[in-house]
């Protein structure tokens, strides 16, 4: 009989057991509105790119107004990354020099990361017309864009980049 | 009794070449008889003194201990930014060569910072869930602390570490500009998993994006197989908090995949059936390999191996007995077996490997060698329990040639000249 003390509390705990069996559940819901703020994902496809619009010959200003001090004059480099050139550096035996231009494959990723990273010194301060007119003078820059192409939400992801098809998997990722 | 040296004879039997000796003096102890003949110096020691700290009580209680102050040299290597406006970008790397185990101290740990470490204050702090999630969750610090935790030891790897040996000549460099983008701490956190499953994940959902708090909002894309599997929200690093350059107050620890996905100051994971295609999985941490192509998305650190004593500052004192010694990691699984060689790879022996060894975590081995005074090239080549070995620098360069900047897990070499001094050296 001094068995069944201890048994018959497990089976009392085990017959509960449903009530406690959920897991702990800490996180608020949050309306999607209310994440909008801090969502500025873009991807390759355009979206989450905002409203708004820019041009090369309006994104020179900006830039040397806002980037130039440390990507110098006509996004030549120094003291931090160049933003032109290295094209056919990437061919055997050179030494690659990879810019927007020479090596990123797609255009939206300059807009997300212009706005997510720079101005160094005060990231997310641009507007979106002011974010589209920079990044259109960058691609120019790089002679991907003419100086008075439109850059929006539906143009910049169709930008084809010099280095799109550059890319391929690593063999080794774990399954 | 039997492998106990005559004076002057070698402390244990040579295993390979230039002095490589048996990892059974560590695994018998019969290290400490050979070496009681071959380590004596000649002069007789000093007669003991009695020192001033001997006599008097020492200082009171310290609020937060701090290491001896005439260990003030063991700090972190800092590359000063090409562009002073911009301090915090860069990298603060561990000086491996004076640190011994397999833990990193927290303050010591490398940083790599894309726009400096943000002053966040925990209380004003959110973890967002949303994108592919039938329930978008916020998550406040406090909600987090709530969960059951796990933890564990593993490794953090800056896919750029080494990277310095992709240079066609071997540079000047000492451990830490070469390999001191390596840190293991025991981590304590939430599994991603459990927020997931909370937050519901969609079925087309293939991906997470990960970002920071920081100025950079770095962000990376995390394949949502490995974020359903072992990736952890860390809370504490080595038993605190984690640290402000470590990713407070809640970084990610996604176990051997490169350092730049482990996300610090983590404060959105949205999920997507892409990945981000983020500047940080494109202009960098991608591979440039032999024609124009590039590996992107190269997500294990492979299996590597370093010697980090002796090493460049560490000078050897004459010719006699020394313990090799350094760290061997995988970010695929655990560590089978490291070999080391005195003779830049002509012959090898098994170094002893000391546990505990986890994946993803770095193993310290150590071997016995007794240096006859002359030139000698030290490496070790490590062994995952997947099969992989640790490839030569001429088999890495085969493979993937010289350009790749990240992922540098070639084996690499000390050179010994005849003062005893290390260096870096391509054999
Ligand atoms: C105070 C200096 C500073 C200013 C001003 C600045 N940047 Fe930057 N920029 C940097 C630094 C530093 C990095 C590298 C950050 C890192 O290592 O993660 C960088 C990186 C970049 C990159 C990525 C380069 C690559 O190849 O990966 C782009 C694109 C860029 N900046 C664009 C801009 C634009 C556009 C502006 C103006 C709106 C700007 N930057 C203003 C310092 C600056």
């Amino acid at each position: 009989m001094h068995m069944l003390r201890p048994l018959a509390v497990g089976i009392a705990v085990a017959a509960a057991a449903p009530a406690f069996a959920q897991a702990p559940q800490f996180g608020q819901p949050i309306a999607p509105a209310d994440i909008a703020p801090w969502d500025i994902s873009i991807g390759p496809d355009g979206v989450g790119l905002p409203p708004g619009s820019g041009t090369a010959t309006q994104g020179e200003a900006i830039y040397a107004a806002k980037c130039q001090a440390c990507h110098g004059e006509k996004g030549s480099g120094k003291p931090n990354d160049p933003l032109v050139g290295g094209m056919g550096t990437l061919a055997p035996d050179k030494m690659p020099t990879k810019t927007v231009g020479s090596f990123w494959p797609y255009a939206t990723t300059l807009f997300d990361y212009v706005r997510r990273a720079m101005p160094f010194q005060e990231s997310q301060s641009l507007t979106s017309d002011e974010l589209y007119a920079v990044s259109a003078y960058i691609l120019h820059l790089n002679g991907i864009v003419g100086a008075t192409d439109v850059l929006d939400a539906q143009s910049l992801p169709k930008v084809r980049m010099p280095n799109r098809d550059g890319f391929i998997p690593f063999p080794r990722n774990p399954k | 009794m039997k492998r106990k040296g005559k004076a002057g004879s070698p402390p244990g039997e040579p295993a390979a070449g230039n002095g490589i000796l048996s990892r059974r003096i560590f695994l018998e102890g019969a290290l400490a008889a050979g070496a009681a003949t071959a380590g004596a110096s000649s002069a007789a020691a000093q007669p003991l003194a009695i020192e001033p700290w001997m006599k008097t009580p020492g200082v009171g209680f310290d609020a937060y201990g701090q290491p001896s102050r005439f260990e003030s040299k063991v700090v972190r290597a800092i590359t000063s930014p090409p562009n002073p406006a911009t301090q915090g970008v860069g990298t603060a790397r561990t000086p491996l060569e004076l640190l011994d185990g397999i833990i990193t101290p927290s303050g010591l740990h490398f940083e790599r910072s894309h726009s400096g470490i943000p002053n966040i204050d925990p209380d004003r702090h959110r973890v967002v869930i949303h994108g592919l999630v039938k329930r978008p969750l916020v998550f406040t610090l406090e909600a987090l602390a709530r969960y059951p935790m796990e933890s564990r030891i593993a490794f953090v790897e800056c896919a750029g570490n080494s990277g310095a040996l992709n240079a066609p000549k071997a540079a000047p460099l000492g451990m830490a500009a070469i390999h001191g983008l390596l840190g293991c701490q025991e981590w304590t956190g939430v599994k991603l998993s459990t927020l997931l499953d909370e937050a519901g994940v969609d079925p087309t959902a293939r991906w997470v994006i990960a970002e920071g708090a920081d100025s950079a909002a770095m962000s990376r894309s995390i394949p949502l197989a490995k974020a359903m599997s072992d990736t952890l929200l860390c809370l504490y690093q080595n038993g605190e908090r984690v640290r402000p350059s470590n990713g407070y107050p809640v970084r990610l620890l996604v176990p051997g995949f490169e350092g730049n996905m482990n996300v610090k100051w983590l404060r959105r994971l949205k999920l997507t059936t892409g990945p981000a295609m983020a500047r940080d999985e494109t202009s960098k941490y991608t591979i440039v390999l032999k024609d124009e192509k590039s590996w992107q998305f190269v997500f294990p650190m492979e299996v590597k191996s370093v010697i980090t004593r002796p090493a460049p500052g560490i000078a050897l004192r004459g010719p006699g007995f020394y313990e090799i010694s350094g760290l061997a990691w995988s970010g695929n699984g655990r560590i089978k077996q490291v070999d080391v060689s005195a003779d830049g790879g002509k012959s090898w022996a098994p170094a002893a490997l000391h546990g505990p060894i986890l994946p993803a975590a770095p193993v310290r081995f150590r071997a016995a060698w007794q240096w006859n005074g002359g030139p000698a090239v030290l490496q070790s080549r490590a062994t995952d329990d997947t099969g992989m070995v640790q490839p030569t620098r001429a088999q890495f360069a085969e493979e993937r040639g010289l350009r790749g900047v990240y992922h540098y897990n070639a084996i690499a070499s000390w050179a010994i000249d005849a003062k005893g001094e290390a260096s870096n050296a391509y054999a």
